[in-house]
């Protein structure tokens, strides 16, 4: 199938934009690869934005499903205690994290 | 001032009275010690799935049809990414393209007497963030996520507020309406409703809006005049200067009375939202609405209203005793025991409310519950008043007895101190004599016409009594002794 949406090319730049957006750390090095990859990304992309839409409903979910509600009722008790094992530091029940002002 | 238009618009965060959170079973209740009621679920524990409240959907549609708005049968739910430690997941659940509550409007009332519509844009359903406590962590921040999770409707206004005045009548009627119909316990000193003040300012006539900044988290009504003030003087001191207004967000610090920038990142945020793919959409049916619908509580207006026609109430009575849902049960409880609306409303607007006014009070359910001067215990004592056991210059006394706990009962406090009004003609009418036998030239005027020294007489006898003389039976037992 032809393609007729132009692909962008994902350069260094957008890579680093996205990696801070998204708060990864990348190695340099890799950057180039990262590059590739999400070009033939967008690429996918752009072939399936090829296909017409025209008089489709768009939907939210692929699944031709409806969610249930659950009846508003308290069913979890306290485990504190467990979660906090996992966390690196905690202090008077409080998750400890590096210390962030707005 | 009149050289600048001013244009705010309001997004409401109301917490929704629910027993757990919108998408886990956790409990929502305020107060806990930090992180016991934050589960799996609001910890964004991997695995895990939300499960959406039914209640929350209730209290939403509530609000949608308080406001005159069109409830969406399909609504989805979706995901709005951004980092920051009281949100675990790295994203919040949220409304974006179809939101539960679109349109509606409120009417506010202005000081001046005027009134003015407000369209609202839509509301949607939300979850809270945790609390992130940046003291005493030793350069450290301590997060507490029991609030992660609780349900949030935010309620946005169109940009159709032209003052802090008009913003904040918007808010208080927002805030009168989600505690009248129990969507929120409406508690701001618990951040149940938080207000984004966006506002900026233009030329009267200029066809595009100026650039806005919004200021976030506001959570008193005292506070969000003030801070929508100081961002309007400053705005156009900025701008009559020759600047330019940066589209920003801030903050308002009461203690300094200013708003001022959060630290702007370098780039630009960018939710990445999309369709939260754990959630299917949510359907409700025309007869789900109408279940709600048949469930709403009377309305502020229509209360106001009722009083009059029911009542025979004065419109400034029927409003301010249908201000708060507790405040109208309670004066339609004295009004019932006590047989007497309009002396029921007298009370309750002149006395209680003047003393609850000094002391600060809001008249909420709990300190009308608070107190041993329950609605049935001043219904009793109006009925005391009116069967003519006590007069109402003692009752005013039982009445702030009753207020301060120095009195638990009506009936056995007026006993107990002998407050009865003393209505034996008898016993009066020798005390009367007494009064006559010391005041010989009053009692000489007074046959010869000088009627207005009746005041004299009944004041004499009340003092004697202590107040416990009925004064419609003492006067008519001067006019028996002196003219008879």
């Amino acid at each position: 199938m032809p393609i007729d949406i132009p692909v962008m090319q994902v350069n260094q730049a957008v890579v680093l934009t996205v990696a801070e957006l998204t708060q990864l750390n990348i190695d340099a090095q890799d950057i180039d690869s990262y590059a590739a990859d999400m070009t033939k990304v967008l690429a996918m992309v752009a072939q399936m934005q090829s296909v017409d839409t025209t008089g489709i409903e768009p939907m939210s979910n692929p699944q031709d499903a409806v969610q249930r509600l659950r009846a508003d009722a308290v069913t979890e008790t306290n485990q504190r205690d467990v979660f906090q094992q996992l966390a690196p530091e905690t202090d008077a029940g409080f998750y400890l994290v590096p210390r962030v002002v707005e | 001032m009149q050289d600048w238009e001013v244009v705010i618009g309001l997004e409401i965060h109301t917490q929704l009275k629910t027993q757990s959170k919108i998408f886990s079973g956790a409990s929502t209740a305020f107060g806990a010690a930090p992180n016991t009621q934050a589960c799996a679920i609001d910890l964004g524990f991997p695995g895990v799935l939300p499960m959406v409240n039914e209640a929350v959907y209730a209290k939403a549609v509530a609000f949608g049809l308080g406001i005159g708005a069109d409830i969406n049968l399909v609504s989805v739910f979706d995901r709005k990414n951004y980092f920051y430690p009281d949100l675990p997941k790295g994203y919040q659940i949220t409304q974006l393209a179809s939101p539960i509550v679109v349109g509606g409007s409120v009417d506010i009332i202005l000081r001046d007497g005027s009134s003015k519509t407000i369209r609202v844009t839509r509301a949607h359903l939300e979850e809270d963030a945790g609390k992130s406590m940046h003291e005493d962590y030793h350069g450290q921040t301590g997060v507490d996520l029991n609030r992660a999770g609780t349900p949030l409707l935010e309620i946005v206004s169109e940009p159709e507020l032209s003052s802090a005045e008009e913003a904040v009548a918007y808010a208080r009627y927002i805030h009168q309406l989600v505690t009248y119909l129990g969507v929120s316990d409406g508690d701001m000193s618990q951040g149940s409703l938080r207000c984004d003040a966006n506002v900026s300012v233009r030329r009267p006539g200029a066809a595009a809006l100026g650039t806005r900044t919004e200021t976030k988290n506001v959570n008193s009504f005292r506070f969000l005049e003030r801070a929508i003030n100081f961002e309007i003087e400053r705005q156009i001191s900025v701008l009559e200067s020759g600047g330019r207004i940066r589209q920003e967000t801030r903050l308002y610090d009461p203690d300094k009375d200013e708003t001022r920038p959060m630290r702007s990142k370098e780039t630009a945020t960018d939710y990445r939202y999309f369709p939260e793919p754990d959630l299917l959409p949510i359907h409700i049916t025309a007869a789900y609405i109408d279940t709600i619908r048949q469930q709403m509580p009377e309305l502020p207006g229509a209360k106001a209203q009722r009083f009059i026609d029911q009542y025979d109430l004065s419109a400034a009575d029927a409003l301010a005793l249908a201000s708060s849902v507790a405040l109208a049960d309670y004066f339609e409880t004295v009004a019932r025991v006590g047989n007497d609306a309009k002396l029921a409303a007298n009370w309750v607007r002149v006395e209680l409310l003047g003393l609850m006014n000094r002391e600060s009070l809001s008249p909420s359910t709990a300190t009308l519950t608070a107190t041993p001067l329950t609605a049935e215990a001043l219904g009793t004592l109006i009925a005391r008043i009116k069967d003519g056991t006590i007069s109402g210059k003692i009752a005013k006394g039982v009445f702030v007895a009753l207020w301060t706990g120095a009195a638990t009962d009506t009936d056995s406090y007026i006993a107990d101190q002998g407050l009865t009004q003393v209505s034996d003609s008898s016993a009066l009418g020798a005390i009367l004599d007494t009064i006559i036998a010391n005041n010989p030239q009053q009692a000489e005027q007074f046959r010869a016409g000088k009627t207005k020294l009746m005041g004299f007489f009944v004041g004499q006898v009340m003092q004697q009594t202590g107040g416990k003389a009925n004064p419609q039976q003492v006067s008519e037992l001067v006019n028996a002794k002196l003219m008879g």
